[in-house]
């Protein structure tokens, strides 16, 4: 599948920004977040900026963006409705959530529990983004059950590393996000090297035989092209990754997405309080990129069934 | 409304393709792009139609595959449009409501003004039924000629998909394959019609017919194996000499 670059930057960004919404409601509920304004201002502006510049991101890709709003109209049947909707929902309750901490000054009582939702809205927002790939039968690669585990995993990654490296520009340190985050980044990248192998191993079950339905005859191969010049289809769906540079990038994700944080993050414990920030933000940083170039890698290993009808013998 | 509709009526309108008469000429493709120009999705806009690398929307597209090994391979033209499927996904993910299945015939149809450009629908359609129009920013696909179909003005003949009255082999066949006793419902039971990857659930309306068992012998027309001699033996006269003349 092309990978288009509004796509990859909106589920990165939202996806960090979901998942620090999340933590800080989780952390409210807990009562364990400080009742204090700096940083209230930073992480929810961080989150909800994040949250933000995603979904304008991702209008970017459509042909009519300033119809979008009739994106809020299918949740009956559409996942890419029900994202828009949730996304749009989940801003009620973070609002009221920083009205209470940035405000007020509280994060407890009726503010936790709004809190709370806001942590429900991230978490069902990035489910609804998982699901819009992983009902697309078309796409084996995208559809199975690998898929919603990862974007959950990688968003709970990426907004614990966002909300420690917070935390440490205001000199806070929480052991039980450190404990979070040594949990989360090991998971993350278990889920993503199992997806991968997942990918690799499992043969569609479309092939251009199936396509064709030709496949009982012999085996079934293009001979003629039906145009000449490249169409929407080879462009959109026709996107393929060379083998080679999808195992070096898949080796860059891992060490950007899960090793180096990893590390980054244990280092921090180790060196005086005040390297801390730079530690937490390096680790927040670079995860961030390997989640970008793993996005990317979601996108351009995706194989799409219509390839079958322009060469291909499996998708 | 993107759901699929409650309680669909039998009609099924769609198409049968025949794959063994199917001569690759793609008039098909060609006519249909030239109804649906005027039609109600046009314009299928071209970018670049003289430029080096053309870009265009066409409903229809002709595939030529190469089947089997040796001997026993065959060459196989494949039209592929819209199957107007029974459970179209792409109509389902679409946010906004500008896919829709018709309830009263099932033809699967995007209202353009509704359409935002998303595209997640030609993601959905394991078959690229449906093309983009970058020009339009809207997604375009076969309306099974909606506008000529139903379209009074025409004489009957003419109310079948472009595709359909265009070609010149009759290999494709219009019809409603929700109802058992049609022409196309026949043609389909006669010939195994079979569906396109059934094995990904969208129970596509339209059928293809296989290609019919390749002939290995030459069919006896009623001529004999041998040719009889040119000159039948112990017969005199002209020929005879000539023949024992050539023959010596």
């Amino acid at each position: 599948m092309h990978p288009a670059l509004s796509v990859i930057v909106f589920t990165t960004s939202s996806g960090a920004g979901y998942g620090l919404l999340a933590w800080l409601g989780v952390w409210a509920v807990a009562g364990w977040l400080p009742a204090n304004r700096g940083l209230a201002a930073a992480s929810l502006g961080l989150s909800l900026g994040a949250i933000t510049v995603g979904l304008l991101s991702s209008t970017l890709h459509l042909g009519h963006p300033e119809r979008a709003w009739r994106a809020f109209s299918q949740w009956r049947s559409s996942w890419l409705s029900r994202e828009g909707v949730s996304s749009a929902a989940t801003y009620v309750p973070a609002l009221l959530f920083a009205l209470g901490w940035l405000v007020i000054g509280s994060t407890s009582g009726i503010w936790a529990l709004f809190g709370a939702l806001s942590a429900v809205g991230a978490v069902a927002t990035v489910v609804c983004t998982a699901f819009i790939y992983q009902s697309l039968k078309p796409i084996q690669r995208w559809s199975n059950g690998w898929v919603l585990p990862n974007y959950l995993a990688l968003s709970a990654m990426t907004g614990v590393l966002w909300l420690i490296a917070v935390l440490s520009l205001f000199g806070m340190m929480d052991d039980y996000l450190i404990l979070a985050a040594f949990l989360c980044i090991p998971l993350a990248g278990f889920l993503k090297v199992r997806y991968w192998r997942f990918i690799d191993r499992t043969a569609s079950l479309s092939d251009a035989g199936t396509a064709t339905g030709l496949g009982a005859l012999g085996r079934v191969r293009l001979f003629e092209a039906p145009h000449t010049s490249e169409n929407y289809l080879m462009k959109e769906m026709g996107f393929r990754i060379a083998r080679k540079h999808a195992a070096k990038l898949r080796i860059i994700a891992l060490v950007a997405a899960f090793f180096l944080p990893q590390l980054l993050t244990l280092t921090g414990l180790l060196i005086p309080e005040a390297l801390l920030p730079l530690c937490a933000i390096a680790a927040a940083v670079i995860a961030t990129i390997g989640v970008l170039i793993e996005r990317w890698l979601f996108f351009a290993e995706a194989k799409h069934t219509v390839t079958l009808y322009y060469g291909a013998e499996r998708a | 409304m993107t759901s699929l509709p409650a309680h669909p009526q039998a009609k099924r309108l769609g198409l049968v393709i025949d794959l063994d008469i199917c001569v690759g000429c793609h008039a098909c493709a060609v006519n249909c792009k030239q109804w649906n120009s005027g039609g109600v999705a046009a314009p299928l806009t071209d970018l670049e139609p003289y430029g080096a690398d053309p870009l265009g929307v066409w409903f229809n597209r002709v595939h030529t595959f190469e089947v089997g090994e040796g001997e026993a391979g065959r060459t196989v033209h494949f039209p592929r449009s819209c199957l107007h499927c029974a459970e179209p996904a792409c109509v389902t993910v679409c946010p906004t409501g500008a896919s829709y299945k018709r309830a009263e015939d099932g033809i699967v149809l995007v209202n353009e003004d509704l359409c935002i450009g998303c595209k997640l629908c030609s993601w959905a359609c394991p078959y690229g039924a449906r093309e983009y129009d970058y020009d339009a920013g809207v997604m375009k696909k076969c309306t099974l000629c909606i506008d000529k179909i139903y379209n009074e003005t025409l004489e009957e003949a003419s109310r079948v998909p472009a595709c359909v009255s265009t070609c010149p082999a009759s290999a494709r066949h219009f019809g409603d394959l929700g109802d058992p006793g049609s022409a196309v419902s026949q043609l389909m039971r006669e010939r195994g019609g079979y569906d396109l990857m059934p094995e990904l659930g969208y129970a596509p309306t339209n059928k293809y017919l296989p290609p019919r068992p390749r002939r290995t012998v030459a069919k006896d027309v009623g001529a004999s194996a041998e040719l009889a001699p040119a000159v039948p033996a112990g017969s005199g006269g002209f020929l005879a000499w000539v023949d024992r003349l050539l023959s010596g």
